[in-house]
């Protein structure tokens, strides 16, 4: 089948320090390729530092890579000027780490999960409104809740009202970077319930990105381990799982122990 | 509304202590008007006795500061020795042209500022950010002082600016239009100082705060539904970096009547600067607590503007004030 997603060969410097005289180049994307199916879920796993946020934020058409394409259904959309970009960007969504930096705490529910709308300027307030409320529904953040302000929500109820607005938009991918990571055990299962639900009733295509091996086997069809800025390992899940190839994902899998471990890691240990 | 209520009750405590500590001080220092008379041999000792008696310097402490307060509370501000005349009217008549000076500088500053904050911030550590960086700390560390005198040298060498004064000789003869045009070519260095010495404050703080709020993740999600990036700028990350701007401005405000002392005094502009240095000079007493109290009215003034701007802002200090 023809990928939805399919990035080749990213690079993306950053230049480090601010002084006038130092030329020192931060590597942070070191020629990565990957490619995501439509409606399927790819698990991008790998230390913090090793490169995963800049990669979705490329993806997502908010960063400039250095080098490389980004092919979105037939589309190199890293060559795209960045008023093509805007246009493109809604079909791409993000739904980030800290739920508590990521909406607006000035606002309410409902204007936030109807900012969305704003943006596209075609729709009337009282449309933008039922929108929003039928998001709010969708995410199962109870109606009463609308008129409350972002810093008055729960770190769940937080997280649900970021997922609404990330498919206000329709969007085909949905990239959720670490979106479960700042959440307690209870509430990461049903919010990892949640997306599953919405994968197959919206035909989402996810890329989650993540450091916990539990939560991508549970989520993910595939699977890429990302270690300093370079794709090492990639494949199904299933096969990552049982038998690894790379250092890094030996640790990383270390690093959740209880959850997947099998007999011949705890001997390494 | 409670809350503002509490904010302006604290203000006017804050006045009367300030009235207080200030009349005190001006009080208890070394000397007053009257001493220089006491060393002309020509004025006779009953006669300068006569006249503090006349002005009551010979009462006791609190029971002045009563007096004055009481002529405070009826609009007046006790007698000027110098000018022999109520200090109030005096005062106005200079505050209105300080006034003229530093609202123009200010509100020039600010839209300055604005943008230029903003610019800088979406550029953050790129060559253009670094050049506005570096301009307005160089600004920075050069004296409100050598500014002014800087100016003046310019005024004096190339003739195109007045050195100072508020308008020109025979003022009263010019039509309207050139009145104003001869009000404005007099306003341009003064101004100008004021400018210089007020942006580079004001544009790092406006580049610092709208700088940190960029990188919130909701301002990059709102990008990411196809906002255009001007919008962001102005109307999102502006916004949410509103709340440190909004206590600048207040103080801006605040320093309306005090903060252009120095300029005043190097351009010989006719404002509250000059006036209150030769009323501390003469120790005129009442001239110098009068304009101390205006300049402290603005800087409370100020700071409860700025707290009614903040309040109507910002929804999330509408429910804590509401909540307590």
């Amino acid at each position: 089948m023809q990928p939805l997603l399919r990035v080749e060969n990213l690079v993306k410097h950053y230049v480090a320090g601010r002084s006038a005289g130092s030329r020192d180049k931060l590597v942070a994307l070191d020629g990565v390729s990957l490619s995501i199916a439509p409606q399927s879920t790819l698990a991008l796993i790998g230390e913090s530092g090793s490169g995963k946020s800049t990669l979705a934020l490329c993806i997502a058409c908010l960063e400039h890579p250095t080098s490389g394409s980004i092919w979105f259904e037939g589309i190199d959309v890293a060559a795209l000027h960045e008023n093509q970009q805007r246009k493109f960007r809604p079909q791409i969504q993000l739904v980030f780490q800290d739920p508590a930096r990521s909406l607006n705490p000035r606002w309410t529910a409902l204007e936030i999960a109807s900012e969305p709308f704003i943006v596209r300027q075609d729709t009337s307030k009282q449309e933008r409104e039922n929108k929003a409320l039928e998001l709010l529904d969708c995410v199962a953040i109870p109606r009463r809740l609308a008129i409350q302000r972002a810093d008055e929500l729960s770190g769940g109820q937080k997280q649900r009202l970021a997922i609404a607005r990330a498919l206000a938009l329709e969007p085909k991918l949905v990239i959720l970077d670490e979106a479960l990571s700042a959440l307690d055990c209870s509430v990461q299962a049903q919010i990892s319930n949640l997306l599953l639900e919405l994968q197959s009733s919206f035909g989402l295509t996810y890329l989650f990105i993540t450091h916990d091996f539990a939560m991508a086997a549970h989520l993910a069809d595939q699977i890429a381990v990302m270690d300093r800025g370079r794709i090492v390992e990639s494949g199904p899940a299933e096969n990552i799982l049982r038998s690894p190839s790379h250092e890094a994902t030996r640790s990383l899998l270390a690093a959740t122990l209880p959850f997947t471990a099998t007999p011949s890691i705890r001997l390494e240990l | 509304m409670r809350y503002l209520l509490r904010r302006s009750l604290h203000a006017v405590f804050l006045l009367l202590g300030v009235s207080l500590l200030t009349f005190l001080f001006s009080a208890l220092a070394p000397g007053n008007y009257f001493d220089e008379m006491r060393l002309n041999p020509q004025i006779s000792p009953e006669t300068v006795a006569a006249l503090r008696a006349q002005y009551q310097l010979d009462r006791p402490l609190p029971v002045r500061y009563a007096h004055w307060l009481n002529a405070v509370a009826h609009g007046q501000m006790g007698f000027s020795f110098a000018y022999n005349s109520p200090v109030a009217p005096l005062l106005w008549a200079r505050a209105r042209n300080t006034l003229l000076l530093t609202v123009t500088a200010t509100l020039l500053a600010w839209l300055l500022a604005l943008p230029l904050g903003v610019w800088s911030a979406a550029r953050f550590g790129r060559a253009p950010d670094r050049v506005v960086s570096w301009t307005t700390a160089t600004l920075l560390v050069i004296p409100d002082l050598v500014l002014a005198l800087g100016l003046l040298i310019i005024a004096v060498r190339t003739g195109w600016f007045p050195t100072g004064g508020l308008t020109s000789v025979g003022f009263d003869e010019l039509s309207p239009l050139n009145k104003l045009r001869d009000l404005a070519w007099h306003m341009t260095l003064p101004v100008i100082a004021l400018i210089l010495a007020a942006l580079p404050t004001l544009v790092r703080h406006v580049r610092a705060s709208v700088a940190e709020v960029l990188e919130a993740p909701f301002l990059r999600a709102a990008l990411g539904h196809g906002l255009p990036h001007s919008k962001l700028l102005y109307g999102y990350a502006l916004r949410a970096a509103a709340n440190p701007l909004i206590s600048l401005f207040g103080f801006s405000v605040g320093t309306l009547l005090s903060g252009s002392l120095l300029v005043e005094v190097v351009m010989s502009w006719p404002g509250l600067g000059p006036f209150l240095l030769e009323a501390i000079l003469a120790r005129d007493l009442y001239v110098v607590v009068g304009g101390v109290l205006l300049s402290m009215i603005f800087l409370v003034a100020g700071n409860l503007f700025a707290d009614v701007l903040l309040y109507w802002a910002d929804p999330r200090i509408r429910t804590a004030a509401s909540a307590k």
